[in-house]
């Protein structure tokens, strides 16, 4: 069962424990925790689906893909700073993180790949990478935690249960961009070569896919929705520092590899799940422990189901 | 001020005593640390992204024991290097059969929640706050060593009898794990990194040795641990930052992947290269001149890893040799 439909699986498993949540912990608790757990979940969605588009199309893990996000958080800042409105900031930022990420392939990656460097290679790359993104954003801008500008005291009540009223504009923001992104991917012709090359690249290169552009589409793609997904993560947070990225990529990477490394859709699907998995977690232990709960669902995946709950292709050894 | 003044002060620290020694302590620390990556990464071929964490459980599970549990100083050093190297079984069990790739991220997924825990489980390990208390037995040690040392005519100074064990415990270290790797058992592993298949073809449990090996890196991160838990006397989640897994592969690659005495040479160059930047006169503050440290720290570990991947005195083979064809 678990093999053949994964997806009806999960849902049932959530929904169970939802119930056991509901019935012992109190219905109240479980609404609350539940919309945190969504609000949350579309921003780990949103950049667990660049990460795994990478993944896909390059085979490279972007440890620097936490930055991306900071780096969008701090473009709207710059956004603020120059006294454009919010909307147009928000704008300002997932334009300049996509920029950024086209540029990061045209000096960096794609000269590198050139070179023919080994797996070690990219990995340390990325991880220098991120070292430097996070710590040139702190040079620039300072380590302290800066006003976002977003009006994050005004909320809603839905009988007893309150969402802020930033927190609901970015999540209805993450959704449909969640739900653009599935469709993109699934009906047009740029979501259809992508997928192919995240397939097998060279089989798409054979069927003349112009594999350079689809890669800096990717690229834009990957680094503009991680900038969106740092927005919407800072917005209803009220600050951000340029420790934030950091501290959501090991959520990020939990999404990616509970969808199966790779997989665009198991990463949206894995983003929300374990942005519900730690908010409910909140209920029964240390609240502070979320994000050990994320890491304990990466290692229950990888033990039982290590090509992810969605995924096909390959994970165990080389 | 001219620019003579400003060289004149920022080169008077290199006749200090305090700064060499101080450079002797943190390298011989990141080069115990180092050891252990040389081991996975050089040796055995496994990409081990979660070395700060294994040093936080071990130089954590110590300070613990002889703080909260009153368990006394040598038992307790033991006991986190256990805690060190089962930690590194419990993260291999699952993550080791994965492809490199994944294991990386569960590495790093590791060492980032033991930071987690370590800030958040504040009955335990003092949060934020910091952990301390458990120097008083190094401190009497410290005294005798001072003894020790005006026999023989050095007058005592301040981190001099930890620069001694310090520097001790790197050389036997690094010698003993050199002479391991050349065992049968080490070529086994060597076997493993260059042909994993290969080495099962010949019957070789070839997960076991991998195991093994992450376990006695993860061991010799603890001891890492000690060190530096002893040298700042405070254990702060703030000083387990995975930037020092990228300290510990910058030392690697600098002195080459697969090369031992590479670690020795490595990781003094890196300290001392760092520690001298802590005489810049910068008109910064303290915050920003931090992250400009770390900024050149990745900066440096891209520059080496696309430019001179074979290290100072690696083969260039080593790495190249790995790349997917």
């Amino acid at each position: 069962m678990l093999r053949r439909r994964p997806g009806l699986v999960l849902v049932a498993l959530l929904v169970a424990t939802g119930l056991v949540l509901g019935l012992t912990q109190g219905w109240r608790e479980i609404g609350q925790v539940t919309i945190n757990g969504i609000v949350a979940g579309n921003y780990f969605a949103l950049g667990a689906v660049g990460l795994t588009l990478i993944f896909g199309v390059l085979r490279l893990v972007n440890f620097a893909h936490g930055e991306f996000l900071t780096f969008g958080a701090y473009a709207l800042l710059v956004g603020n700073a120059l006294g454009l409105p919010l909307v147009l900031s928000v704008v300002c930022g997932v334009v300049a993180t996509a920029v950024m990420g086209v540029g990061l392939e045209v000096v960096l990656w794609r000269p590198v790949r050139r070179r023919r460097v080994g797996e070690l290679q990219l990995l340390l790359l990325a991880l220098g990478l991120a070292f430097f993104m996070r710590n040139a954003i702190a040079f620039a801008a300072g380590p302290e935690d800066r006003a976002t500008g977003a009006n994050v005291t005004a909320g809603l009540h839905l009988g007893e249960l309150r969402v802020g009223r930033t927190e609901l504009i970015v999540t209805i923001v993450g959704l449909v961009t969640i739900a653009l992104v599935a469709l993109t991917l699934r009906y047009s012709s740029l979501g259809r070569q992508t997928r192919a090359l995240a397939d097998s690249i060279q089989l798409a290169e054979t069927t003349g896919i112009d594999t350079d552009r689809i890669v800096l589409i990717t690229w834009a793609a990957s680094a503009g929705l991680a900038g969106l997904a740092g927005i919407l993560y800072a917005l209803p947070a009220g600050v951000a520092n340029p420790g934030i990225g950091f501290s959501l990529i090991l959520s990020i990477f939990a999404a990616v590899v509970v969808g199966g490394i790779g997989n665009a859709y198991g990463a949206l699907a894995g983003g929300i799940l374990i942005g519900l998995v730690q908010e409910w977690a909140t209920l029964v232990i240390d609240p502070a422990m979320k994000v050990a709960v994320g890491f304990a669902v990466l290692i229950v995946v990888l033990l039982i189901r290590p090509a992810g709950l969605f995924g096909r292709g390959r994970s165990v050894d080389r | 001020m001219s620019a003579n003044d400003v060289l004149a002060v920022s080169f008077s620290f290199l006749t200090n005593v305090d700064f060499w020694i101080n450079v002797g302590v943190l390298a011989t620390t990141y080069g115990v640390f180092a050891l252990g990556i040389q081991l996975n990464v050089g040796t055995t071929g496994i990409f081990n992204f979660g070395q700060a964490g294994f040093m936080a459980a071990g130089s954590y599970a110590m300070g613990i024991m002889v703080v909260r549990w009153d368990v006394p100083f040598w038992v307790a050093l033991l006991g986190g290097i256990a805690v060190a190297a089962v930690a590194g079984i419990l993260v291999g069990l699952p993550s080791l059969r994965l492809r490199a790739d994944y294991f990386a991220i569960s590495t790093l997924a590791f060492s980032e929640i033991v930071r987690y825990v370590a800030d958040n489980w504040d009955g335990l390990t003092g949060g934020n706050l910091g952990l301390f208390g458990y120097t008083d037995s190094w401190n009497a040690i410290s005294v005798r060593i001072d003894g020790w040392l005006e026999h023989l005519g050095i007058a005592p100074h301040f981190l001099l009898p930890l620069l001694v064990v310090n520097l001790a415990l790197f050389l036997v270290l690094a010698a003993f794990v050199a002479l391991l790797v050349r065992s049968p058992w080490g070529r086994v592993l060597n076997a493993i990194r260059e042909d994993e298949d290969a080495a099962r073809a010949l019957g070789k449990n070839t997960f076991l040795y991998k195991l093994q090996s992450l376990s006695l890196s993860a061991a010799l991160a603890a001891l890492a641990g000690y060190m530096l838990a002893i040298n700042i006397s405070i254990l702060s989640p703030a000083n387990f930052d995975p930037v020092l897994t990228a300290y510990g592969y910058v030392i690697v690659i600098l002195g080459g992947l697969g090369s031992y005495f590479g670690v020795v040479l490595g990781s003094f160059f890196l300290i001392f290269l760092l520690e001298s930047t802590r005489y810049l006169e910068l008109p910064l503050s303290d915050a920003r001149v931090a992250a400009l440290r770390f900024m050149i720290v990745g900066l440096v570990l891209m520059a080496l890893v696309v430019f001179r991947p074979q290290g100072i005195f690696g083969k260039r083979e080593e790495l190249i040799l790995r790349s997917r064809g």
